[in-house]
């Protein structure tokens, strides 16, 4: 029996790092016991509610990715309010929605001296690093869509109120329905902050005593890929014959959810619900697939973004609560607690008034 | 005339560097060069140990998810409430741990790495799931996080500590594999592994070692991962095996074993990692900047084998004119 001289390295390598292990824990350790969670990011800056918006502000838009189709509605939108005041938008973003791919931009945004970035943030803290630098070089930071840490932005322009979506999206497929059945949900990806926030909603929807015949048997992850979704779903429907309801927070998933149900032995079996886009979900109304799903106009949520960034780059508002400032044509907007800013309640859309919109 | 493909790849860095500096406002900024260079450091780091991998005719597809894994166990030890200092080496074990499977599956069980760390890329990634599950752990002690992220440099340099580290890795890795016998037997098993094993060559040990380093050096990359972003969580550094394995390519390190040069590898991850930042820097769009490199890939692998059908095409017909 001869001792294997990979046997024997390998011995020593361990020996080697357990050493290191107990000289460096000699040295006292450093635990978690001293993290600081700040508010959100504030400047000592007055707001000067009177002060014009400033000419020739270039604003930054910075989606989780650039094929998002509802993040590019919300900054074309955001780009064309920007030429209303003289301002320039453009939209830059990385191909994939994973959290460290938005860093890269960050800094390049930094360098070329961009007067205000509004990011969808893939990962709240994965970009805070990188846009606290940014507002030390007085560029002003908005998040939108999907928030940041609060520490690390001056704005959120929310779309909604988190809790008034998770929970509504339970009442809907909850009416549907008729309060029974097991029920599935089709995310983003894991770490999507406004996902899991409105998830958390549902969740805590759920436990009322009026969904006790409901069950939430599972939370799937599409990541907002197309195909993911599809296979997905697919895979929800083999492995839960029972299920009755899905909801798909995400426009990519509710489109390719619906895609696999529409003429599948699911059709008229299963009931989908959750957030689309109406040119996207259309056909899937129209043919029965879907009964209704819900959203709100992402042009006003660009729009309000880029007024809001304008407003803070003009030094109208600073990002503390009770601050007003106008949003152009959308008219007066308050800053709520943590810089928060809410765009309105989101719209159902169903057969009746599917075709009064285009988006 | 015989120009090499590693010089070539060196040229062509250092001509994307002077057009950076000559064109884009910016990129000759300390935190914008800071910041290129930092920002494709656990690449870089994973190159290192690729380089000599390939060399010696073999892969490891694992690489990113060791990475993974190292973040997600950084964080939910701190989480728990262990010391940082106690973290690092452990993780660092877990790292050797992941080396040793890789190896040990390559050496005894006589698979070829392709299989063995395409398998492991997935146990890896799956048991970064499993440690973290799916959220994100923050809030990791300044002490150490400011040693990794991109506003801490060597004072008066663009050079952040996690590129310091590859210099030093990069330059033992250079006189390890061009001027020692452990170098050469690489080169040796790359080329022809029977021929080598029957010099006298420890092959198995060699390879077994070489996984090993692979798996600590992609752990470590996952603590720096961690604490430059501020952000532990299963999903790190996902894809990143293929941006590896692509730099060490573009360095015209071949992958059929046997050839290449640590230059070269440095030069491939620095490339990529200059061009990305100037792409962005002038707005270039994702899809280009993936078409760009592609097309810089696709020439890597193509020139080396176009240089050498011409230059036998040149000697035959040198031959048939003189005969």
């Amino acid at each position: 029996m001869k001792s294997s001289p990979a046997r024997r390295r390998a011995a020593a390598t361990a020996a080697a790092v357990c050493a290191l292990a107990v000289a460096l824990a000699g040295c006292g350790g450093t635990t978690k016991k001293d993290s600081d969670n700040s508010g959100p990011a504030r400047t000592d800056a007055k707001a000067d509610p009177g002060a014009p918006l400033k000419k020739g502000l270039k604003l930054a838009f910075l989606p989780k990715q650039i094929n998002n189709p509802y993040e590019k509605l919300i900054d074309q939108a955001g780009i064309t309010a920007a030429g209303e005041f003289g301002g320039k938008g453009k939209e830059v973003g990385p191909s994939d929605a994973s959290a460290s791919s938005q860093v890269t931009y960050i800094n390049t945004l930094v360098q070329q001296r961009q007067d205000a970035i509004l990011i969808a943030a893939n990962d709240p803290n994965a970009v805070c690093g990188p846009l606290k630098q940014a507002m030390k070089k007085d560029i002003k930071v908005v998040a939108y869509d999907s928030d940041t840490a609060p520490a690390c932005r001056q704005l959120f322009i929310n779309q909604a109120g988190s809790e008034e979506i998770g929970r509504s999206q339970v009442q809907h497929l909850a009416k549907q329905l008729d309060y029974k059945g097991e029920i599935a949900i089709l995310s983003a990806t894991q770490n999507a902050t406004n996902q899991n926030t409105w998830i958390r909603f549902m969740q805590d929807e759920l436990r009322k005593p009026a969904y006790k015949n409901m069950k939430l048997v599972k939370t799937v992850y599409g990541d907002d890929d197309d195909q993911k979704s599809f296979q997905e779903t697919q895979g929800l429907l083999k492995a839960y014959p029972k299920l009755k309801g899905i909801i798909a927070p995400t426009t990519v998933g509710i489109a390719a959810a619906a895609r696999y149900i529409s003429g599948s032995s699911y059709e008229g079996k299963v009931v989908l619900n959750g957030l689309g886009t109406p040119n996207q979900m259309r056909k899937y109304v129209k043919d029965g697939t879907v009964a209704q799903f819900s959203l709100w106009d992402p042009k006003k949520l660009g729009y309000l973004g880029s007024y809001a960034a304008a407003a803070l780059a003009s030094g109208q508002i600073t990002g503390a609560e009770g601050e007003k400032f106008k949003a152009g044509k959308l008219g007066e907007y308050t800053v709520g607690e943590n810089g928060e800013i809410i765009l309105g309640p989101p719209t159902v859309f169903d057969k009746s008034n599917i075709d009064k919109f285009d988006f | 005339m015989k120009l090499r493909w590693d010089t070539a790849v060196g040229v062509l860095l250092v001509a994307v560097f002077l057009t950076g500096l000559g064109t884009t406002d910016g990129f000759a900024s300390r935190d914008n060069l800071a910041f290129a260079f930092n920002d494709i450091a656990e690449v870089a780091l994973m190159a290192l140990p690729m380089t000599l991998l390939v060399v010696a005719g073999q892969v490891d597809l694992s690489v990113a998810s060791m990475l993974g894994l190292g973040s997600a166990l950084t964080g939910q030890l701190w989480d728990a409430g262990w010391a940082f200092e106690t973290i690092v080496p452990v993780v660092l074990l877990v790292g050797v741990a992941g080396g040793l499977i890789n190896g040990w599956l390559v050496t005894r069980v006589g698979l070829p790495s392709l299989a063995v760390t395409i398998g492991t890329l997935a146990l890896y990634r799956g048991l970064a799931s499993v440690v973290l599950g799916t959220g994100a752990i923050t809030d990791f002690p300044e002490t150490y996080a400011k040693w990794a992220v991109d506003t801490t440099t060597v004072p008066g340099t663009f050079l952040t500590y996690p590129v310091v580290l590859f210099i030093v890795l990069a330059a033992i890795a250079a006189v390890v594999l061009h001027a020692t016998g452990l170098g050469r037997s690489l080169f040796a098993i790359g080329a022809q592994e029977d021929a080598a094993y029957f010099a006298g060559i420890r092959v198995k040990r060699v390879k077994l070692l070489l996984f090993v380093v692979s798996g600590l050096i992609s752990a470590f990359a996952g603590v720096v991962f961690t604490l430059r972003y501020g952000s532990a969580r299963a999903d790190n550094g996902q894809g990143f095996e293929m941006l590896v394995i692509a730099s060490v390519l573009l360095g015209g390190v071949d992958f059929d074993g046997g050839k290449g040069t640590l230059f070269g590898a440095v030069a491939g991850v620095l490339l990529i990692g200059v061009l990305k930042n100037l792409l962005t820097l002038n707005d270039v769009a994702n899809e280009v900047q993936v078409i760009v490199t592609g097309l810089l890939l696709v020439a890597s692998v193509l020139t080396p084998r176009l240089i050498t059908t011409v230059s036998a095409w040149r000697h035959r017909r040198a031959a048939a004119s003189t005969s």
